[in-house]
C-alpha cells in the first residue's frame, strides 16, 4: 500500500468519525432543552399526581401553605405568587417603557453617529451587569430613599421591585428598539420630509409604526427578563407570602418564592412538589414568549414590508 | 395656516426636549448607578477585605475566576461543535429549524430553573454535596446558546472561497473545516468566548442551588482529591455573586456591607473589561476583515 492510499483512507475514517462526533454534538445541544422541559415535568407533575391537588387550585387559590412531608395535605394555591409574578412585571415596564422608546428614538433619530456611537455601546455594557448587584444597591439607596418620600413601613415593597426590574430591562428594550429603528429605510424619512413633515410627525408616523415589530419582540424578550429574575426581586421585594395589594407593601414572586424555600424544603415532599411546579410554570411561560416573538416575526414578514 | 405651522413647529420641538430629556435622564441613571458602586467599592478596599482570610474577598474572588473557566470549557466543548453542525453539516431545513429553536428556548429560560436542573440533575442525582463541579456545568448550560451562535456566525461569515480553493485542493471535509474554516474562525469564536465569561462572572442564581453558599479553602494544601486544595472542583465553592447574596440577606459578618461593596464593584469591572474586550476584538477584525458586514 503506497502511503498516499493509506492517507487517503485516513482522510476518509477521519472524515466519518468527525462526522459521527459533530452531529452527536449537535444533537446533544438540542437535546438539553428538552432534557431541562421532561425533568420540570416530571417533578413539577408530583404536586397533580402524587398529591392530587387540581391544577385549578395552583393557579387560582391564594391558601398557600404545603406541608414539607411526603403525605401531603398542605394547601398549594400559588396565585398570591403569580400575581405578585404579573404585578411586578407590569410595574418595571410602566416605568422602563417611556425611557427606553426616549433613548432609542434620541439615538436613532436626534443624536448624531459620534453620540450614538458613544451612547449605544454604554447602554448595551449595562446588560452584563450582574443582577445581584442591581439588587444591592436596591436595598443600599433605593430602599431608604423610598421610604423618606413615600409612607411605606419597610421601604421592601412592590414598588422597589419595579424600579429594580425596570432598571434591569431597560437595556434590553432600548437596544432592540433602536436596532428595529435604525433598519427603518432612509429613503421613508426622506419622502416623509419630502411630505413637508416635522421631525416628531416622521417619527410617530413613519419610524415608529414600521419599527412596531422589533419594539415589541424588544418588549416581550424585556418581560421574558424580569419574570425570571430571581435574586434582584427577592433582595428588594421584602418576600412577605401575602397577595400584592398595595405598591408599598412587600409581596412575593414565583422566582421569590423558589430562591428562599428550595434549599429548605424536603426532597420529595410537597413543599417542594409545589416549588418545582412553579418552576415547571416559569419554563412554560418562557417558551410561551419565544412562541409568541416567533409568530409576530412571521406576521411582520408576510406583511411584504421589504427591508 | 401659518398658526398650524408653528403649533406643528412648536410640537417638534416640544417632543425633541422630551426625548432628549428621557435619554439623559436614563444615561445619568446609569453612571450614577455605575458611579456609586465604584465609589463605594474602591472607598471600602483594604488590605483585608481583599485578602484570603477570614472576612476577606480573595477566596471569594478565585472561586469567580476558576467557576467561569470551567464553564467556558464545558460549554466551548460542546457548543463549538455543535455550532460547526448547525453551520456545515445540519441540512438546511427542518434539522436547522429544530436546532435553532432548542438555542433560542435555551438562552431565554431563566437562570433560576437552569439552577434547579443543575441542582436535580448533577447534584441531587449524582447524590454529591454542593460542588463547583456542578455550578460550572449549570453555568456553561447557560452559556452555551452564545457560545453556539457566535460559532455559527463566524463560520457562515467566512466566504465561501475559502471552502472552495480547499477542496479544489483535494482536501476532505473535516481537513477543510480542520484546516481552514476553524483557523480563520477562532478569533471570532474567540470574541464570542469572551462575552460569554462576562455574562458568566455575574450568573448567580443558577449557582445557589449547586455551587454552595460555603468556600474552605488552604492556600498550603495542594492535593487535589483533598476537600480542601483550591483547586478540587469537587468543593463548595462560593462565588461572588453568592457571596453578596449572602451577606445582604443573612448578614452575619461586621463589615458585611463593605464587603458587598467591594464583591459589587470587582464583579462590575470584571464583567465591563470582558465586554469591552471584546467589543475591542471584534471592532479590531472587523477593521482587518475589510469591515463588509
Amino acid at each position: 500500500m503506497t502511503s498516499i492510499t493509506s492517507a487517503v483512507k485516513k482522510a476518509h475514517r477521519d472524515e466519518r468519525t468527525a462526522r459521527i462526533f459533530i452531529t452527536a454534538c449537535g444533537l446533544i445541544m438540542t437535546l438539553i432543552p428538552f432534557l431541562i422541559g421532561i425533568f420540570l415535568f416530571v417533578k413539577g407533575t408530583d404536586t397533580f399526581t402524587t398529591f392530587h391537588h387540581p391544577l385549578s387550585e395552583f393557579l387560582f387559590s391564594g391558601e398557600w401553605d404545603p406541608s414539607d412531608t411526603a403525605e401531603g395535605g398542605g394547601k398549594i394555591g400559588s396565585a398570591m405568587f403569580i400575581t405578585g409574578s404579573l404585578a411586578v412585571c407590569g410595574l418595571s415596564l410602566i416605568f422602563a417603557l417611556p425611557l427606553c422608546l426616549a433613548s432609542a428614538i434620541f439615538m436613532t433619530e436626534i443624536a448624531t453617529p459620534q453620540m450614538r456611537r458613544m451612547v449605544q455601546p454604554a447602554v448595551e455594557l449595562f446588560t452584563g451587569i450582574p443582577s445581584v448587584v442591581y439588587g444591592f444597591v436596591g436595598m443600599t439607596v433605593l430602599i431608604p430613599f423610598l421610604r423618606k418620600i413615600f409612607p411605606m413601613p419597610f421601604g421592601f415593597s412592590l414598588l422597589a421591585a419595579g424600579i429594580v426590574l425596570a432598571v434591569m430591562i431597560y437595556p434590553t428594550i432600548t437596544t432592540m428598539a433602536a436596532d428595529a429603528m435604525t433598519s427603518v429605510p432612509q429613503a421613508w424619512r426622506e419622502a416623509s420630509y419630502g411630505l413637508g413633515a416635522t421631525r416628531w410627525e416622521t417619527i410617530a408616523h413613519v419610524v415608529l409604526p414600521a419599527a412596531k415589530g422589533g419594539i415589541v419582540t424588544g418588549i416581550i424578550l424585556g418581560l421574558a427578563r424580569a419574570f425570571g429574575e430571581a435574586l434582584a426581586v427577592a433582595m428588594v421585594i421584602g418576600q412577605m407570602k401575602v397577595f400584592p395589594k398595595s405598591l408599598f407593601l412587600p409581596a412575593s414572586t414565583l422566582t421569590t418564592a423558589i430562591s428562599a424555600d428550595m434549599g429548605g424544603a424536603m426532597e420529595g415532599g410537597e413543599y417542594s412538589a409545589a416549588l418545582w411546579t412553579m418552576a415547571l410554570l416559569l419554563f412554560i411561560l418562557s417558551f410561551i414568549f419565544i412562541f409568541i416573538i416567533h409568530t409576530m416575526n412571521d406576521m411582520f414578514t408576510l406583511k411584504g414590508d421589504k427591508r | 395656516m401659518n398658526s398650524a405651522v408653528n403649533a406643528k413647529k412648536r410640537m417638534d420641538h416640544f417632543m425633541t426636549m422630551v426625548f432628549f430629556a428621557g435619554a439623559g435622564l436614563a444615561v445619568i441613571l446609569l453612571i450614577a448607578f455605575v458611579g456609586y458602586v465604584m465609589i463605594e467599592g474602591f472607598g471600602h478596599m483594604t488590605a483585608k477585605i481583599m485578602s484570603f482570610e477570614n472576612g476577606g474577598l480573595g477566596n471569594q474572588l478565585f472561586n469567580t475566576l476558576y467557576l467561569v473557566f470551567l464553564a467556558l470549557v464545558f460549554s466551548s466543548l460542546l457548543g463549538v461543535p455543535a455550532g460547526i453542525f448547525l453551520s456545515e453539516y445540519a441540512r438546511k431545513g427542518k434539522v436547522v429549524k429544530a436546532v435553532r429553536m432548542a438555542v433560542e428556548t435555551l438562552s431565554s429560560l431563566p437562570s433560576i430553573v437552569v439552577g434547579l436542573f443543575g441542582y436535580l440533575v448533577f447534584i441531587v442525582m449524582t447524590g454529591s454535596q454542593w460542588n463547583l463541579f456542578a455550578g460550572a456545568l449549570s453555568v456553561s448550560i447557560l452559556m452555551l446558546p452564545l457560545v453556539t451562535s457566535v460559532t455559527v456566525d463566524a463560520l457562515q461569515s467566512l466566504p465561501d472561497s475559502y471552502r472552495q480553493g480547499s477542496y479544489g485542493l483535494g482536501a476532505s471535509k473535516w481537513q477543510t473545516i480542520w484546516r481552514i474554516l476553524l483557523p480563520a474562525a477562532f478569533p471570532r469564536i474567540m470574541t464570542g468566548l469572551i462575552m460569554a465569561a462576562g455574562r458568566g462572572f455575574g450568573e448567580a442564581a443558577a449557582l445557589m442551588f449547586t455551587a454552595g453558599m460555603s468556600t474552605d479553602i488552604h492556600w498550603d494544601n495542594w492535593d487535589v482529591s483533598s476537600r480542601l486544595c483550591p483547586l478540587n472542583p469537587f468543593r463548595p465553592g462560593e462565588t461572588l455573586t453568592l457571596h453578596i447574596w449572602a451577606l445582604r440577606t443573612e448578614a452575619l459578618e461586621a463589615n458585611a456591607n463593605e464587603q458587598a461593596a467591594v464583591c459589587s464593584a470587582i464583579l462590575i469591572v470584571l464583567v465591563v473589561s470582558f465586554s469591552l474586550a471584546a467589543r475591542a476584538l471584534s471592532y479590531h477584525l472587523d477593521k482587518k476583515m475589510g469591515g463588509n458586514r
